[in-house]
């Protein structure tokens, strides 16, 4: 808790605080894309054929595709494929063969950004991949987790180390031809962070990825494959941040979780705080991402927590398949929008197993000229007797400018389903306010707590250190919308 | 693609070949809209599935007849009313009577608010308008006697299509209760497509009960457009029982402060029935209440669709609107699709909406079972109060206790005794 | 303590409170009673600086201190504290939570270090004790879901930990059976010291048989009608209200 003297107006003006530069060396692929450029990128990551004829086959597809007609409250300036950066990386200065190793520059990048890529000063309970552009600069605590059986490595370094693996389960939960953006990151997709979790391995950290986009022009297509065998847990985190600039960029991940046998659980956290553009929305990340998790095993269990504050659009909705009987997927989202911000986001439960159940729970804040949609499909279909799903969406208002839209589609095709959907959208009381500044608390401070309150069942679901990032995050999001 | 563009045609050429003849219904001025809304029809089409208001509702099954319209001589038997003595002023005729009769009235409001320029349907049967029922209650004047208004197919309309068209225009501080009734031949394939315009003025309340029980191989859709004005009510109950394809479509719009608007429904379907309830409720001004309440019963390989949306425009503050839809799944073949939508752009409102799908709650099955109560009664009787929760918010005491005793009927259940109602 | 002078305040166009005068010292009791509409708790609202409420004319002096030019939080860290007639549910925020803010901020405006979560926790015990709270009331939600009786001891639970200077009790009584009542009072009377002033505002005398009042006075069209000492309160409530209407045109009592 702050005590916030500072009027209201300084507080607006307060600036994004990752939005800085790294002057570094970096090697960029041509703007444009062709299968030319594929074949560049694949080339330089030195990929084998069949990963080769993986993207083509789904660039082949993207080009007949058509760019998604927007929803109708979504409005979204044109893009042009053909002026985006497919590849940047920090030219290396040798091959590193330690962490010792990575560029100055790029160390002291992530240390600004709070992420230490030293061991010994990393809080001991989280492993980090950093990806910096296009590639992953760094992995701590490989070692580590080696000695359980986990493997926690880059995407590039996955295929080149385990290309069993990969092969057998990349694009088998999202298909190159999925959707639009799916099949763009399928021909392009440069890296991101690939982890296995061996059967009956409890892994003993947090894993967690940095993404950082810095090049301007780039587009930053990651993707990240996730595999936990019978009886494994494990929790991911990842977290985002890039440099302020007038153009938009793009990113569009594409994220696989597969709980391949029983009672194997993966928990997926996010804190995405992309730049957001400015207060007249200029500038800012367009975020498109793909993210779907598979229950394949009897009893297992997916978990999608985000917190999402950054972007200046946000589009996408994780996803769980509940395949194996008694599988529980489960979706606990915060999205903020501020200024002229805009966020679709949800989730999609499709229920095909017996007993299967989910839980979502969306909290939605808007300020300022902000946008914010919940769009989430919950399906159930003949063969999921017994299937359970309880939402609830919640949507905040702070100020009159700004809107709260709920969109849940629930489709339901077993009569033993039992599906519930609750949903309301209230405003920041007066009298709450009020009754707060009559205990001494200031407007930002009886907001922020009011604001946290509200949102109080999502952040028991991330990972401790990560809550607390989200409370601040939000905190500082939201200066500037109370007036 | 080409069978649906062919069968647009078909309601195309029919247009043409009875333009005469529906130029002497009415005004100029009237055949003018007639003529505008065929060429929009034609403009329009048929929805496609890609359209989102139609995305769980396949046209198919309709446009692939090719309905001939019911000739507009024979409206007089489809159309009926049973109406108690009215006072001085109250107009309550066939739509033919007052498009010559009361001109001015229907050029200035009919066609003005259900928006034929946009939906297929109603732009089909705006150029085909020539029949149906005006009501019109000036200033001041409550009818405390429903008006029972009955919309009925015959035996020889096989293959036909009926345009009904409706307008209700209710004057200040005015007052009055609507029972629609529509109905039809069982053995028929014939096609209700039905507009219904209500303007309540400021101050007036309407009370509207929709009876839909058409024949079983009937294809119904009605449209309803109610403009609701200053501090006026409109309520709705909208019962559907029959019809193999039927799209209930309510649109409510507030034009001015401190109105409230109540929609209720009931929607019971077997066999391979398909029942689509549609409603938006937009609030368009402040201190506007509405609550709406439907509830679905769905046996055998009946699919229902329920698409309810709140609008709320960013001038509305102080909105407050509450939405409920409740399916029960009574087989393991039915299916529902439902989609609540709220879509708020005021920030002093308070909304909430919720759905559920299930079954009849176990525990009170159980409960009714450990007091003695058979498996297959406890659940019929569970069935019936599930939706007499909706038959016994309507205030019409006939056709409250006419449906009371078919859903008891329907669940097997012995008559309630009056005594017992009071006990 | 607190000096009122010729306060006039408006809602909206409607003159509510017209010249009310007030004089509370450290360490006494004041009731003030009136029927519904007459002013009380709109008085409460202006004195915590509730912005519905338009001050037209009079002033208010805190301790020397011009109230009305301070925003809420400056006057509740000042020393005031409203116990809220219709307390407020703050969903997510637990009340321990929730109260620390409050007692940080307050520690800060008067220049004392802020509590750490042990001495914080050891002042909240000492409170409870005073107060009869049960701690799972702590761990819930501000008000959210409490009884209407847990959410007025939870109010006189808060101004214990908050050692406020004034305290003013809003129709505290209201909708309280009698045990609750007793409850409340009970807290209140443990609150009295020489150092405070507590203005208790209510409808009925009940609550005056605890707590008992050094002034009682009547607010009466959104003026100050009659005082007394505490058997005025008897009076009011064997004769009712209208036997004062003829004193509403009269000069007030100063």
């Amino acid at each position: 808790m702050t005590t916030a003297t500072s009027t209201i107006q300084e507080l607006a003006n307060r600036e994004y605080q990752h939005g800085f530069v790294t002057d570094i060396e970096s090697e960029s692929v041509p703007r444009g894309l062709n299968e030319d450029i594929i074949r560049l990128i694949s080339a330089k990551k030195r990929e084998p054929d069949w990963l080769l004829d993986w993207r083509l086959k789904a660039f082949r597809h993207w080009q007949t595709m058509e760019e998604p007609r927007w929803w109708p409250n979504l409005r979204i300036g044109p893009i042009d494929y053909q002026d985006i950066i497919y590849y940047s990386a920090p030219k290396p200065k040798k091959k590193l063969n330690s962490l010792d190793e990575v560029d100055p520059e790029l160390r002291r990048t992530f240390e600004k950004l709070g992420i230490s890529l030293d061991e010994q000063k990393r809080l001991a309970g989280v492993a980090v991949d950093a990806v910096f552009d296009s590639v992953s600069v760094a992995t701590t605590f490989k070692k580590t987790l080696a000695e359980h059986g986990i493997i926690f490595c880059s995407f590039s370094e996955a295929v080149r180390e385990h290309p069993a693996l990969v092969r057998k389960y990349l694009g088998s939960v999202v298909p190159y031809n999925d959707n639009f953006f799916a099949a763009l990151n399928s021909a392009v997709f440069s890296d991101g962070s690939f982890c296995y979790i061996p059967k009956g391995v409890r892994c003993p950290m947090e894993l967690s990825t940095y993404f950082r986009i810095n090049s301007a022009g780039t587009g930053q297509f990651e993707r990240t494959l996730i595999i936990a065998e019978e009886g494994s847990y494990v929790s991911y985190l990842e977290g985002c941040t890039a440099p302020m600039r007038d153009e938009n960029q793009l990113h569009a991940a594409v994220v696989e979780l597969i709980a391949v046998g029983e009672r194997a659980e993966i928990k997926y956290s996010t804190v995405q705080n992309w730049y957001p553009g400015d207060k007249e929305g200029r500038g800012g990340i367009y975020n498109f991402v793909t993210k779907r998790g598979a229950c394949r095993g009897v009893g297992s269990k997916i978990s999608w927590t985000q917190v999402e504050t950054g972007s200046a659009i946000t589009w996408k909705y994780p996803s769980v398949i509940l395949q194996g009987d008694n599988s529980i997927g489960e979706f606990y989202s915060v999205a903020l929008t501020n200024h002229k911000q805009q966020a679709d986001t949800g989730t999609k439960m499709i229920h095909i197993g017996k007993n299967t159940r989910s839980t979502i729970v969306s909290k939605g804040i808007s300020a300022g000229n902000g946008q914010n949609t919940y769009r989430g499909l919950v399906k159930v279909l003949k063969g999921a007797t017994g299937a359970r799903n309880y939402s609830q969406c919640d949507s905040l208002l702070l100020g009159d400018r700004c809107g709260a839209h709920t969109f849940p589609y629930i489709e339901v095709k077993n009569s033993t389903a039992k599906v519930e959907h609750e949903a309301s959208t209230s405003k920041i009381g007066e009298d709450q306010i009020f009754y707060c500044k009559q205990r001494g608390l200031s407007t930002e401070d009886a907001v922020n707590m009011i604001v946290n309150g509200f949102c109080k069942q999502v952040f028991l679901n991330l990972p401790m250190e990560f809550a607390v990032e989200a409370q601040k995050l939000l905190g500082v999001s939201l200066e500037g919308s109370v007036g | 693609m080409t069978e649906v563009m062919e069968r647009q045609n078909t309601y195309l050429a029919a247009f043409e070949r009875l333009e005469r003849e529906l130029a002497a219904a009415g005004t100029p001025a009237l055949h003018r809209l007639r003529k505008a809304a065929a060429a929009r029809f034609a403009e329009l089409g048929f929805p496609g599935p890609r359209d989102e208001e139609w995305r769980f509702t396949p046209i198919a099954p309709l446009a692939r007849i090719p309905f001939e319209p019911a000739p507009h001589d024979r409206m007089n038997g489809s159309c009926s009313f049973r109406i108690p003595p009215l006072p001085k002023g109250v107009i309550v005729c066939r739509l033919s009577e007052a498009m010559h009769k009361h001109a001015a009235l229907i050029e200035q409001h009919l066609a003005r608010y259900a928006d034929w320029k946009k939906h297929p349907f109603v732009a089909l049967n705006t150029a085909f308008v020539c029949d149906g029922v005006f009501v019109y209650v000036p200033r001041g004047i409550v009818l405390e006697e429903p008006l029972f208004l009955d919309f009925h197919a015959g035996k020889d309309d096989d293959g036909r299509v009926w345009h009904y068209r409706s307008l209700v225009l209710l004057g200040e501080n005015s007052q009055v209760t609507l029972v629609d009734n529509y109905s039809g031949p069982m053995e028929c394939t014939y096609f209700s497509n039905a507009v219904t315009e209500i303007v309540v003025g400021p101050g007036a309340i309407v009370d509207h009960y929709k009876l839909q029980r058409e024949g079983d191989r009937a294809f119904h859709l009605a449209v309803m457009q109610v403009q609701i004005g200053r501090a006026a009510n409109f309520s709705s109950h909208a019962i559907t029982q029959g019809g193999q394809w039927v799209r209930n479509e309510i649109n409510a719009v507030f034009e001015n402060e401190g109105g409230e608007c109540t929609l209720n429904g009931l929607y019971q379907a077997n066999g391979e029935q398909l029942v689509d309830n549609h409603t938006l409720i937009d609030h368009a001004h402040p201190h506007c209440a509405s609550h709406e309440l439907y509830k679905g019963i769905l046996d055998g390989k009946a699919r229902g669709v329920f698409n309810g949306k709140i609008y709320v425009r960013q001038d509305a503050q102080r909105t407050d609107a509450k939405q409920t839809n409740q399916t029960l799944l009574l087989s393991d073949d039915a299916t529902i699709n439902t989609k609540p939508q709220l879509e708020i752009y005021a920030d002093d409102v308070k909304c909430t909406h919720g759905a559920t799908v299930g079954q009849l709650d176990a525990e009170s099955l159980f409960y009714l079972r450990s007091r003695g109560v058979g498996l297959a009664e406890a659940r019929s009787l569970l069935t019936y109060a599930f939706a007499n929760d909706i038959v016994s918010r309507i205030k019409v005491a006939s056709v409250r206790e006419e449906l009371e005793r078919s859903l008891l009927q329907a669940h097997h259940l012995p008559a309630v005794d009056a005594g017992e109602e009071d006990a | 303590m607190l000096e009122i002078k010729n306060l006039h305040a408006r809602v909206e166009d409607k003159e509510i409170l017209r010249g009310v005068n007030l004089l509370v010292k450290a360490g006494e009791v004041h009731a003030i009673m009136g029927e519904n509409g007459s002013g009380k708790s709109t008085l409460a609202g202006v004195l915590a600086g509730r912005d519905a409420y338009e001050v037209t004319e009079g002033e208010v002096r805190f301790d020397g201190k011009n109230l009305l030019e301070l925003d809420p939080e400056e006057r509740a860290r000042e020393g005031i504290f409203l116990a809220f007639q219709y307390p407020v549910e703050i969903p997510g925020v637990s009340n321990t939570y929730f109260l620390k803010a409050a007692v940080n901020a307050i520690r800060q405006h008067r220049g004392l270090p802020e509590y750490d979560a042990r001495e914080f926790l050891k002042l909240v015990r000492e409170k409870m004790r005073l107060i009869h709270m049960s701690e799972d009331l702590l761990k819930r939600p501000v008000n959210e879901g409490f009884s209407g009786g847990e959410k007025k001891r939870n109010e006189i639970f808060q101004m214990a930990v908050l050692d406020p200077r004034l305290a003013i009790l809003d129709e505290t009584d209201s909708g309280l059976d009698i045990d609750a009542l007793k409850a409340v009072a009970d807290g209140v009377n443990a609150l009295r010291s020489p150092d405070r002033a507590i203005i208790v505002i209510t409808h009925y005398q009940r609550l005056l048989n605890y707590i008992v009042p050094d002034q009682v006075h009547v607010l009466m069209r959104g003026r100050i009608v009659k005082s007394g000492g505490k058997e005025l309160a008897l009076e009011l409530e064997e004769k009712g209200y209208k036997w004062l209407e003829a004193s509403v045109r009269e000069p007030q009592p100063v």
